[in-house]
C-alpha cells in the first residue's frame, strides 16, 4: 500500500465517522410510484400493477451534515424523484405515492403529525430552471422570512436578505437595485438570486435539482463555488447531469439507473474506483 | 340574380372538370409527372374563373345604384328641386314610381310597352293603386321622366352586369384552361388565390367596422347640428318630448349605466375570480371536468331570459325583504336587481378568462413557492394572483364592456326611467336601454330625438372601445413576461 492510499484510506476513515455521527436524513426502502391513484395499496401490489410507472425502486441513502451529496445518472432514472421525496415535493403532484421511511434529524418527514409546509422549510429546494417570482430581488428573498415569520422587524428582514444575497454571492451585483424585478436579472443571476430565496429561510438541507443546467460555464462556476461555501452550513443534495460536476463539487456520489440505487460511496471512490460494472459503464461514457 | 350565379357556379364545375382532364392528358395519364396534384389543376381553373367574375359582380351590385343616382339627380332642373322639399325625398319618390311600374309589368298589370308610353295625363297613380303599389302623392312629369330614364338605366346597366360578368368568366376558364399543363406549378397559384380570398374577408370584417363608426358619426354630427354639444354631455336631465323642447342630458344615462355596471362587476369578479381559482389550483380533474363547462353554461342564457329572472325572481324578492323593510323604496325594478342578474351572467367571463390566464402562470413559480415552505393559499396570493394580475385585469375590463353595453337585463331588471340617484333600490335605467326607446315606434329620423340614438351609440361605443384597447394593451405587456 502506498503512501498516498494510506492517505486516503484516513481521511475516508475521518469522513466516514463525520457521516455517522451526523447524519442528517436517512431514507430507507423508498419506492415511489406515479399513476397510482388514491387508496393505501402496498408497495408490492403496486409494484405488480402494470398501468402503474414505478419510478423508484427499494432506495436507501444517508445524507450526511455539512456534505455535499450528488445524485447522478442518465435521464429518467428517478434522481430527480427521489430529490422530490426528500422535502415532499411530490406531494403537489396528482397520482404520485411513496413507501418507505425518510427521517431528518430521526424524525420522519411521512409522519401524519408532520407538516410538509414546515418540512419544505427546512428542507429548502432550488430548481433547474432559475424560477424568480415577478416580484423585486428584495421581495423575492423576503418571502420565505416573511411566511415563516422568521424577522421580528424592518430591519432584522433587510438584514435577513443581505446575509441571504451576500451567501448567494449576489450581493454586490444587486445590493443597488433591489426593488427591481427578479426576473430582469441575468439567467445565472437569477439561479444565484434563487439560492439566496432558499438560503433565506435557513434551512438544514438544501435541495438542487440541476441547478446548472439552464447556466453558461461562467455562471456555472460561480454556482458551484457557492455550493462549496455552502457546505460549511447546510447540507447540500445536488441532482447533475454533467459527471464532472459531481466530481468536483460533491463528497458523496449516489448512482441511480432505471430507478434503483446502483451505487452509493464517497465521490473519489465512484470515480476512479466503482465497483458495479453499471457505475463504471456510465461514467467511461458507455451507457447513458 | 339567382341564374346568373347558378350558371356562374355551373361554369365553375366545368372548368374543373376540364382543367383537371387536360392537366392529365398533358401528362400522358400519369398523374406522377404533374407538378401538383390533379386536383390543384381543377381547382386553379375554377378559381380564375369564378372569383374576378364575382367580384365585378358584387362590386357592380353595390355601384350601379349609386351611380344612376347621380346620374339622374344631375339632370333634374334646380328650379324643380327647389320646389320640393328637398333633393333627397324627391330622388326617393322618383326610385319608388320606377320600382312601382316594375313591379307592374311583373305582376302583369302593364305590358313592357305600355309601360314606356306612360304619361302624366294618364293618372299612373290609380293605375298603379290597382296593380297593387301605392303611391304617397300624383306623379309630376319631371317625376315620370326622371322615373322613366331611372328605369332605363336600371335595365341597360343589369344586361351590362350579365354580360360583363359572363364574358369575364368565360375568359377566365379559357385563359386558365389553356394555360393548364404538366409544369404549371397549380397548388403554388391556388395557395395564392386561397390567400387573396382570406385576405379578403378580414378586409372585409374591418371595413364593415369602419362603415359602422362612419355611419354613426354622420349621423351624430346631424344631432349636434340640432341640438348644442354641452347640453348632451353636461344636461343632468333626460327629457325628450316629441314636441320639441327636449331635455337630452347625457349624464343621467350614463350615471345609471355606470352604476349597474359598477353592482354587477361587483357580484362578478368576486365569485368569478374565486371560482377560477378554485379551478385551477384546488379542484381535482374530475371535479373541474364537471364544474367548468356547468359554470360556463351561464354564458349560454340569452340574455333577454336572465331579464325575466331578474323580473319575475329577483326585483320583487330584493323588494320584499330588503328595500321595503329598509325604507329605501318600493320598487321592484331597480339598480340592484339589475346589477345583480347582470353579474350572475358576467360570471363565467371573468371565471373563464381568469382561469386560463391563471393556468398559463407556469407551474416553476408555484413549485419555487411551495419549495420554500408557503401553503397553497399563500402560493396563490402571493405568486400565482400577482404574476396573473395583468391578465385578470384584462378579463375584468372585457366583462366591464360587456356589462356596459347590456340591454335586455336592465330595461327587465332596471326599468327604463332616467333617474340620477345614489339608492341602489331605484328605478333607473341606462343609455342602451334608451337607445332602444328612441328608436322604436313611429321615429322622424330628422329630430335631434330620434338622432340623439345616435350620439348615444357613438359614446357608449367610444367608451367600450377605449376599456376594449386598454384591456388588450394589459393583456399584450402580459404576455411578453412569459414569452
Amino acid at each position: 500500500m502506498s503512501m498516498e492510499d494510506a492517505i486516503m484510506n484516513d481521511m475516508t476513515q475521518i469522513d466516514q465517522g463525520v457521516a455517522v455521527d451526523e447524519l442528517k436524513m436517512q431514507a430507507r426502502n423508498v419506492d415511489v410510484f406515479y399513476g397510482a391513484g388514491g387508496g393505501t395499496r402496498s408497495a408490492e401490489d403496486m409494484a405488480a400493477d402494470k398501468a402503474i410507472t414505478h419510478a423508484i425502486k427499494h432506495v436507501d441513502v444517508d445524507i450526511a451534515d455539512k456534505t455535499v451529496t450528488s445524485f447522478i445518472g442518465p435521464s429518467g432514472c428517478g434522481k430527480s424523484t427521489f430529490l422530490r421525496v426528500l422535502n415532499r415535493m411530490n406531494d403537489t403532484i396528482d397520482g404520485c405515492r411513496m413507501t418507505g421511511d425518510v427521517t431528518l434529524e430521526g424524525e420522519n418527514i411521512y409522519d401524519s403529525k408532520v407538516d410538509p409546509v414546515q418540512l419544505r422549510a427546512k428542507v429548502g429546494m432550488v430548481f433547474q430552471k432559475p424560477n424568480p417570482f415577478p416580484k423585486s430581488i428584495f421581495d423575492n428573498v423576503a418571502y420565505g422570512p416573511r411566511i415563516h415569520g422568521l424577522a421580528r422587524n424592518k430591519a432584522d428582514l433587510a438584514e435577513i436578505v443581505e446575509k441571504s444575497l451576500r451567501r448567494a454571492a449576489i450581493w454586490d451585483e444587486v445590493k443597488d437595485r433591489l426593488d427591481a424585478p427578479g426576473t430582469g436579472l441575468s439567467g445565472g443571476q437569477q439561479q444565484r438570486l434563487c439560492i439566496a430565496r432558499a438560503v433565506a429561510t435557513s434551512p438544514e438541507v438544501l435541495l438542487m435539482d440541476e441547478p446548472c443546467s439552464a447556466l453558461d460555464p461562467i455562471a456555472t462556476a460561480q454556482v458551484e463555488e457557492l455550493i462549496d461555501d455552502l457546505r460549511s452550513r447546510f447540507s447540500v443534495v445536488i441532482v447533475t447531469h454533467s459527471m464532472q460536476q459531481a466530481a468536483r463539487v460533491s463528497q458523496k456520489t449516489a448512482f441511480f439507473h432505471l430507478g434503483e440505487l446502483v451505487e452509493f460511496d464517497d465521490t473519489d471512490k465512484i470515480f476512479t474506483n466503482p465497483s458495479d460494472p453499471r457505475t463504471e459503464s456510465y461514467i467511461t461514457g458507455r451507457i447513458g | 340574380m339567382l341564374w346568373i350565379l347558378i350558371t356562374l357556379l355551373a361554369l365553375g364545375a366545368l372548368g374543373f372538370v376540364l382543367g383537371r382532364q387536360r392537366a392529365v392528358a398533358s401528362a400522358g395519364g400519369d398523374a406522377r409527372i404533374l407538378h401538383s396534384l390533379p386536383v390543384y389543376y381543377g381547382t386553379n381553373v375554377t378559381l380564375l374563373t369564378l372569383v374576378p367574375a364575382l367580384l365585378v359582380l358584387g362590386v357592380w351590385l353595390m355601384a350601379q345604384p349609386i351611380v344612376i343616382d347621380r346620374v339622374i339627380s344631375a339632370q333634374l332642373p334646380d328650379s324643380y328641386v327647389a320646389e320640393a322639399a328637398s333633393r333627397d325625398l324627391l330622388m326617393t319618390e322618383i326610385r319608388r314610381l320606377a320600382d312601382g311600374i316594375d313591379t307592374a309589368v311583373e305582376r302583369g298589370a302593364f305590358n313592357g310597352r305600355h309601360a314606356l308610353d306612360l304619361s302624366v295625363g294618364d293618372d299612373i297613380r290609380q293605375q298603379l293603386a290597382d296593380a297593387g303599389v301605392a303611391l304617397g302623392a300624383d306623379v309630376s312629369p319631371e317625376v315620370l321622366q326622371a322615373a322613366q330614364s331611372f328605369r332605363e338605366m336600371s335595365g341597360a346597366g343589369r344586361t351590362w352586369m350579365t354580360v360583363a360578368v359572363f364574358a369575364l368568366a368565360v375568359a377566365g376558364l379559357a385563359y386558365a384552361y389553356l394555360r393548364t399543363n404538366k409544369d404549371l406549378r397549380a397548388r403554388n397559384r391556388v395557395e395564392y388565390m386561397i390567400l387573396g380570398v382570406l385576405m379578403l374577408a378580414s378586409t372585409l370584417a374591418i371595413l364593415t367596422t369602419v362603415g359602422i363608426v362612419l355611419s354613426m358619426l354622420w349621423d351624430t354630427r346631424n344631432f349636434f347640428q340640432l341640438y348644442p354639444w354641452q347640453d348632451f354631455f353636461f344636461g343632468l336631465e333626460w327629457r325628450p318630448s316629441f314636441e320639441g323642447n327636449s331635455e337630452l342630458g347625457l349624464i343621467p344615462l350614463l350615471w345609471g349605466t355606470l352604476y349597474i355596471s359598477f353592482i354587477a362587476l361587483l357580484v362578478a369578479v368576486p365569485i368569478g375570480l374565486f371560482a377560477a381559482i378554485f379551478m385551477a389550483e384546488y379542484a381535482t380533474k374530475r371535479v373541474r371536468s364537471v364544474a367548468k363547462p356547468l359554470i360556463e353554461v351561464l354564458a349560454g342564457i340569452p340574455t333577454i331570459v336572465y331579464g325575466l329572472f331578474a323580473l319575475i325572481t329577483v326585483g320583487p324578492m330584493l323588494r320584499d325583504y330588503f328595500a321595503a323593510p329598509l325604507g329605501l323604496g318600493n320598487s321592484s325594478s331597480s339598480v340592484m336587481t339589475a346589477g345583480i342578474v347582470m353579474g350572475i351572467m358576467l360570471i363565467p367571463f371573468v371565471s373563464s378568462l381568469s382561469d386560463d390566464i391563471i393556468n398559463a402562470v407556469p407551474q416553476s413559480l408555484r413549485d419555487g413557492s411551495y419549495g420554500l415552505g408557503a401553503t397553497q393559499s399563500e402560493t396563490v396570493k402571493q405568486v400565482v394572483l400577482p404574476a396573473a394580475l395583468p391578465g385578470i385585469v384584462g378579463a375584468v375590463l372585457l366583462a366591464a364592456s360587456r356589462a356596459i353595453g347590456e340591454t335586455m337585463i336592465v330595461v327587465l331588471g332596471a326599468g327604463a326611467a332616467a333617474r340620477l340617484d345614489l339608492n341602489p333600490f331605484e328605478a333607473m335605467t341606462t343609455v342602451t336601454v334608451k337607445i332602444v326607446g328612441q328608436l322604436t315606434g313611429d321615429t322622424d329620423f330628422s329630430s335631434p330625438e330620434a338622432l340623439v340614438a345616435f350620439a348615444l351609440g357613438l359614446t357608449l361605443f367610444v367608451i367600450t372601445l377605449g376599456l376594449n384597447i386598454f384591456a388588450l394593451y394589459i393583456v399584450r405587456k402580459y404576455r411578453e413576461q412569459y414569452e
